[in-house]
């Protein structure tokens, strides 16, 4: 029953999904997590009311993320972002994190939002290739910098080496943090950080793992030292 | 978040322009100058700075870090945590403010974060930080929840009974042992001011926290040419072994002939409203043998005036102890 559920819900946000919107949507024809929930938020209190969810689940809304890069703002003002290697020309709110432009106007959800006042690192991204907080940031700020986020370093076909060793040593239990870790990780491969693990523990104090993950993150990070 | 005004100036003069206007430059100063963004978007975040214009100084040519004519270092105001702590000259010459920038915040904020930023950064009293509450120094008149409430944290020196919050920097502790000077352009020309009589006590207006002025841009830190054969160090005692503010912290600049001491200064953090200096410790320093007993008078003599609130005595002992366990390890150093 419950399966069967499932895929009803499925074959519902599929074929709500606009045209062209293929950014969020891994390979094989299956929506993400976000898109899921981009829609679930449209349609979350009709949705959780009705007893069949397939029936009332997504109306023809298009996603958060998007209705953001086309509708400006009030008070917004032009900023051009180079992110990833891309630039980016957006009309921008100044209250507008670094953080929150990567992930609501430009779509770069991997970077996460974990304490949002720079006491986490979940949103680590490199700003002129050193690791920042992104959070404390404001994008206006960047129009001159080249950020780097965790999409920037590799993709699933092609994984940062540092990626690969994180999967390698399981070096995550929920997952949350594991971008702020691996940009982290990848950035104390070029500053100066001793060879111990007390060294990448002094290093990555910065980036905090509720599941408590420490030991096997401590690990991935030795070892993707090895190869970056 | 209140909505603000953006603006990038190029120039130097451009800026304090921009800072004239406004009607403070202290608490909730109407325009603020923004570096690194570490202390004041969390503090935008939280509403406890309402700006309504942002002046973002971060292209300005501030970020160097040069020789001094006739010796000494001069840090732009824009040269970042971790540049400095990691510059050879400061590594080499001047240790103690390399430790005390390195065991402060994250790699993270520390390569945000601006050496000016860092002179400015502001308490973490939580009750500053929490609108919700009565605090002198966000709201003047308002009264102080902290002496009566959780001040584990804070301040038991140059406190007074309208304010008990304690300066968080690490960098401005050293700073203060090595005698910096921070150099201000503002709307009347350039001045220079000795960290000394940069901070302000509390006293009865603790929303005034240091001495500049509306247009009063910080442009560069100048550290004097270290004293010939003096050594230094910072440390730093709190409640993890990384990441958290001080308890207790002490910056230590000592020179010594054989086993007297001839020069010395202390200063102290995570105890004080302002970065402390201990002009009676080192007193009972200079001229005298470098040894336990030596340390724990010029100690007790550094916490005499202290004043703990309810839950912060402990921090008079343990400050003693950190100043005793600075000088101990700084006077045997190689």
């Amino acid at each position: 029953m419950a399966d069967d559920r499932k895929s009803t819900l499925e074959v519902e946000l599929t074929e709500q999904e606009p045209a062209g919107s293929t950014a969020e949507r891994p390979s094989g024809g299956r929506i993400s997590r976000r898109s899921f929930l981009s829609h679930l938020g449209a349609a979350g209190i009709a949705a959780t009311a009705s007893p069949v969810l397939g029936a009332t689940a997504a109306p023809a809304a298009p996603p958060v993320e998007q209705a953001a890069e086309t509708v400006a703002p009030a008070g917004a003002i032009p900023v051009t972002l180079k992110v990833n290697g891309k630039s980016h020309a957006l009309q921008l709110d100044p209250r507008t994190t670094l953080l929150d432009c990567l992930r609501e106007n430009l779509n770069l959800p991997g970077t996460k939002k974990g304490c949002d006042h720079g006491q986490c690192g979940a949103c680590t991204v490199h700003v002129n290739g050193q690791r920042v907080n992104s959070c404390l940031s404001f994008a206006v700020m960047h129009s001159a910098d080249e950020i780097t986020t965790i999409e920037g370093i590799g993709q699933p076909d092609h994984l940062h080496p540092m990626q690969a060793a994180f999967i390698e040593h399981d070096g995550y239990q929920c997952g949350y943090c594991t971008s702020g870790q691996i940009m982290s990780a990848v950035a104390v491969c070029s500053e100066p950080v001793g060879p111990s693990d007390d060294d990448v523990k002094q290093a990555m104090y910065g980036n905090i793992c509720r599941c408590g993950a420490y030991p096997n993150i401590i690990a991935a990070v030795q070892a993707g030292r090895r190869f970056a | 978040m209140q909505p603000f005004q953006y603006s990038q100036p190029s120039t130097v003069d451009q800026a304090v322009q921009a800072g004239s206007r406004s009607k403070t430059a202290q608490q909730y100063a109407d325009v603020r100058f923004i570096a690194g963004g570490t202390t004041l978007v969390d503090l935008m975040k939280l509403d406890v700075e309402r700006p309504g214009q942002l002046v973002d100084i971060n292209t300005l040519p501030l970020a160097q870090i040069q020789s001094a004519p006739g010796g000494g270092l001069v840090i732009g105001a824009l040269a970042r945590n971790s540049t400095v702590a990691h510059h050879a000259v400061v590594q080499r010459d001047y240790p103690v403010l390399s430790e005390a920038l390195l065991s402060g915040a994250s790699p993270q904020l520390r390569n945000m974060a601006t050496t000016a930023g860092n002179l400015l950064q502001r308490t973490r009293c939580v009750y500053f930080r929490d609108t919700a509450h009565a605090c002198n120094k966000r709201e003047p008149g308002t009264g102080c929840s902290a002496i009566d409430g959780h001040n584990r944290m804070l301040a038991i020196l140059g406190t007074s009974k309208d304010c008990i919050a304690s300066n968080p920097s690490d960098q401005n502790v050293a700073l203060t042992a090595l005698e910096a000077s921070i150099q201000v352009r503002g709307p009347k020309g350039t001045r220079s001011i000795p960290i000394h009589e940069f901070y302000v006590q509390p006293g009865s207006t603790p929303s005034r926290e240091n001495v500049l002025e509306p247009g009063d841009l910080i442009v560069s830190v100048t550290l004097q040419a270290a004293v010939a054969g003096s050594r230094s160090h910072y440390l730093k005692l709190r409640d993890r072994a990384a990441y958290e503010f001080a308890l207790a912290s002490a910056a230590i600049v000592v020179k010594l002939d054989g086993s007297r001491i001839e020069y010395a200064r202390v200063a102290l953090g995570g105890v004080g409203t302002v970065p402390w200096r201990s002009r009676e410790a080192e007193h009972l320093l200079q001229g005298h043998t470098a040894n336990e007993a030596t340390f724990r008078k010029a100690a007790e003599a550094a916490l005499k005036d202290a004043r703990p609130a309810s839950e912060n005595g402990f921090k008079v002992e343990l400050a003693k102890r950190c100043i005793v366990r600075a000088l101990t390890t700084t006077t045997q150093a190689a």
